[in-house]
């Protein structure tokens, strides 16, 4: 079965575009296969957040999924087009990934509120 | 050239690389202790590694289900190791686990409870039920929760995600910071730490199919090896026997179905839907004919059901449920059964298919009593160190070294940091700076599909079971990707997040454990444990020795090492 990825993509600040991949895939397989396989088979500079692969632990690629904010590793692949975008009230660091980390878990508070 | 070179520094007491189970704990002790803590995490704090994702059991000798001591663990955890775990560290795991699991209660991690007590449950190799958990199926994610939630509440420790660490900082010999990569800008981050603590957990996404997360990929190893350590028993991979393996199942662990067997009495049976595990228990010592096949054993009962034309359609063993009431499944696992509903899976209708799943580490950075390496001011903990289990791990060990060794590592780091000054020299970070200021944008190889290639070769030839001419063969063919790859970083954005930089980087470091894996397992010429040799079954009481691994330049030079020495 053949599905197609539509993918917001772009950095802070520049014009966002949309690029379309497809993808073959079994029944059963997860929007985050799918994006594993664009990036091995086609586009490696792809960014989207994953940790766990699987198990629906690490909760990171929460993303738009055809307009509803959900997890790539559950929802599954299917036939024809689906829209993939960056969460929208998130900042956006690239294609997918936007800065979801807590604000005292990052770089920016450690530098200014470290001994260093 | 990346255009985005600008640096920021940081300066503390202790730096923690990595931010799961251990490396949470050992922040948390090392500021118990007093030192101003950096813990650097390349994925999010307590949401990457193993931990999060642990399904499972902890084991300690709490005596809550029925009267235990630890030397009852220590003494199991030395025989599941197959004669080959260094006792000192597998002591330190078994005595002070009842500590850390109590210390996690108090700190309301919720483990399961029943008339008053915590619960222990019985799991393969133990002797008696000695393994805690929290339902359902949450053990790690409610592991990793409360530790978040004490690191929130704690002082002096700054969390950093989405740093991964490329190299560690080495200044006459001692450890004395690092260099990294700010993932979401793609900025140069230099620390000057007193010491330096690695806990960025195993090394399984070498494999294919593997329950880790995609951030194991041996980091830790490979720091540890540049900056001077050692490495011990990295031959030693361990795999989980049940892995899921069909129907697809998407948001659940992999290796979910163990503890649905401790409870419901799981049967793994074969093609002719036959129940196989006894005919190979016979070949286990410690078998009482029950449930206790350890997980190499089981891993050789179903890779070899396979290998006779027994196997199920996808390629595994089925693992029935069928044989308990409906009602009885839905008491076990409540919420988890409308899970496994919504993937199309009812347990009392029909079996499941698993098969052996990369899972754990064994082999690690060699360290003595203290956490620390040869290296002074580099310690390590958790799933990254080697010895504490020998050639194959005990089940419910893991989360257990993971608060012990990350406490105790956290606990000397401070103490040594508290005995220091800073040193710190740019000299100890220029080659790693030069190496990422040499990044180019090219757009061969895909570096995604080297990520592939090189997960097909150790799946293929340094997979469970192991013959000289596969290792070989791995060990060249490794080499031939290393040479695809090159020397300089690859690129493909102009600063920010670069997945390909990303990419390149954990290759680095992949190629060279993937190599430090191949190697001692060529050279051992046995088989014991998760090391398997087709071409030399069983064990031999001669190899009742520690392979040691270094890096002498570019090369990997391997020592051995005799248990006395070592114990």
């Amino acid at each position: 079965m053949r599905a197609v990825l539509a993918i917001q993509r772009g950095g802070p600040g520049q014009a966002s575009r949309v690029d379309s991949f497809e993808v073959e895939f079994e029944p059963g397989q997860s929007v985050l296969d799918g994006l594993r396989l664009v990036r091995r088979d086609q586009d490696p500079s792809l960014a989207f957040r994953f940790s766990c692969i699987n198990a629906n632990a690490c909760k990171e690629c929460m993303m738009l999924i055809d307009g509803a904010v959900d997890y790539a590793c559950t929802v599954r692949l299917k036939e024809g087009v689906t829209t993939l975008s960056p969460l929208p009230k998130k900042a956006l660091l690239r294609d997918l990934v936007t800065e979801i980390a807590p604000p005292d878990e990052r770089l920016d508070r450690a530098t200014n509120n470290g001994a260093g | 050239m990346l255009p985005e070179t600008a640096t920021t520094h940081l300066k503390t007491d202790v730096l923690v690389v990595g931010a799961g189970g251990a490396g949470m704990y050992a922040a948390l002790e090392a500021a118990r202790a007093g030192a101003d803590v950096i813990l650097a995490e390349r994925s999010l704090i307590g949401r990457g590694g193993a931990t999060v994702m642990a399904q499972m059991t902890v084991a300690a000798a709490l005596g809550e289900q029925t009267p235990d001591h630890w030397e009852h663990h220590l003494a199991d955890t030395i025989a599941a190791g197959r004669d080959l775990c260094d006792e000192r560290l597998a002591a330190i795991l078994c005595e002070d686990g009842p500590r850390r699991i109590r210390e996690m209660d108090a700190w309301k991690v919720g483990w399961a409870r029943e008339d008053g007590h915590i619960r222990q449950v019985q799991a393969p190799g133990h002797d008696r039920p000695r393994c805690v958990y929290v339902d359902f199926l949450s053990t790690g994610p409610a592991v990793s929760r409360t530790l978040r939630t004490r690191l929130n509440d704690a002082s002096g420790i700054r969390r950093i995600g989405d740093l991964l660490i490329v190299d560690i900082a080495v200044h006459d010999g001692a450890a004395c910071g690092a260099t990294a990569l700010h993932i979401s800008t793609g900025r140069i981050v230099t620390i000057a730490a007193k010491a330096v603590i690695i806990a960025t957990g195993g090394l399984t996404r070498l494999y294919r199919r593997n329950s880790a997360s995609s951030n194991m990929g041996g980091d830790g190893y490979a720091l540890a090896l540049r900056a001077g350590a050692e490495l011990i028993d990295m031959e030693f991979v361990q795999f989980f026997p049940i892995g899921h393996l069909a129907p697809r199942l998407v948001g659940m662990d992999p290796i979910m179905w163990d503890p649905f067997r401790y409870k419901l009495g799981g049967k793994l049976l074969n093609s002719e839907m036959r129940e196989f595990e006894e005919s190979y228990a016979s070949r286990d010592i410690r078998s009482d004919g029950r449930y206790v096949l350890t997980r190499d054993l089981a891993t050789y009962a179903i890779s070899k059901e396979v290998e006779a034309g027994r196997g199920s359609p996808a390629g595994g063993a089925y693992l029935s449920f069928q044989h308990v009431p409906p009602d009885e499944i839905r008491r076990a696992f409540g919420p988890v059964v409308d899970r496994l509903a919504a993937n199309g899976i009812d347990l009392a209708r029909q079996p499941v298919e698993v098969a052996p799943i990369a899972h754990y580490h064994m082999g690690g950075i060699r360290v003595g009593e203290t956490l620390e390496t040869r290296v002074a001011g580099l310690f390590a903990c958790g799933e990254a160190i080697g010895g504490a289990n020998g050639a194959n791990r005990l089940s419910g060990n893991a989360i257990t070294e993971a608060f012990v060794f990350g406490a105790r590592a956290g606990h000397h780091a401070a103490l040594h940091a508290s005995k220091q000054s800073i040193v710190w020299s740019p000299d100890a970070v220029g080659p790693t700076m030069d190496l990422l200021r040499r990044a180019t944008r090219r757009d061969t190889p895909n570096t995604a599909a080297v990520i592939a290639s090189v997960q097909s070769v150790m799946s293929d030839k340094v997979g469970p079971f192991r013959t000289d001419g596969k290792l070989r063969s791995a060990i060249e063919s490794l080499a031939a990707i290393g040479n695809e790859l090159g020397s300089d970083p690859i690129a493909s954005s102009p600063g920010g997040v670069d997945p390909v930089l990303v990419d390149w980087l954990d290759l680095r470091n992949m190629l060279l454990v993937a190599q430090a894996v191949a190697l001692p397992a060529l050279a051992r010429t046995e088989s014991r444990g998760a090391h398997q040799r087709e071409d030399y079954p069983g064990l031999d009481d001669g190899w009742g020795i520690h392979q040691i691994v270094e890096l002498a330049g570019a090369k990997l030079n391997i020592k051995a090492l005799s248990r006395r020495v070592a114990a």
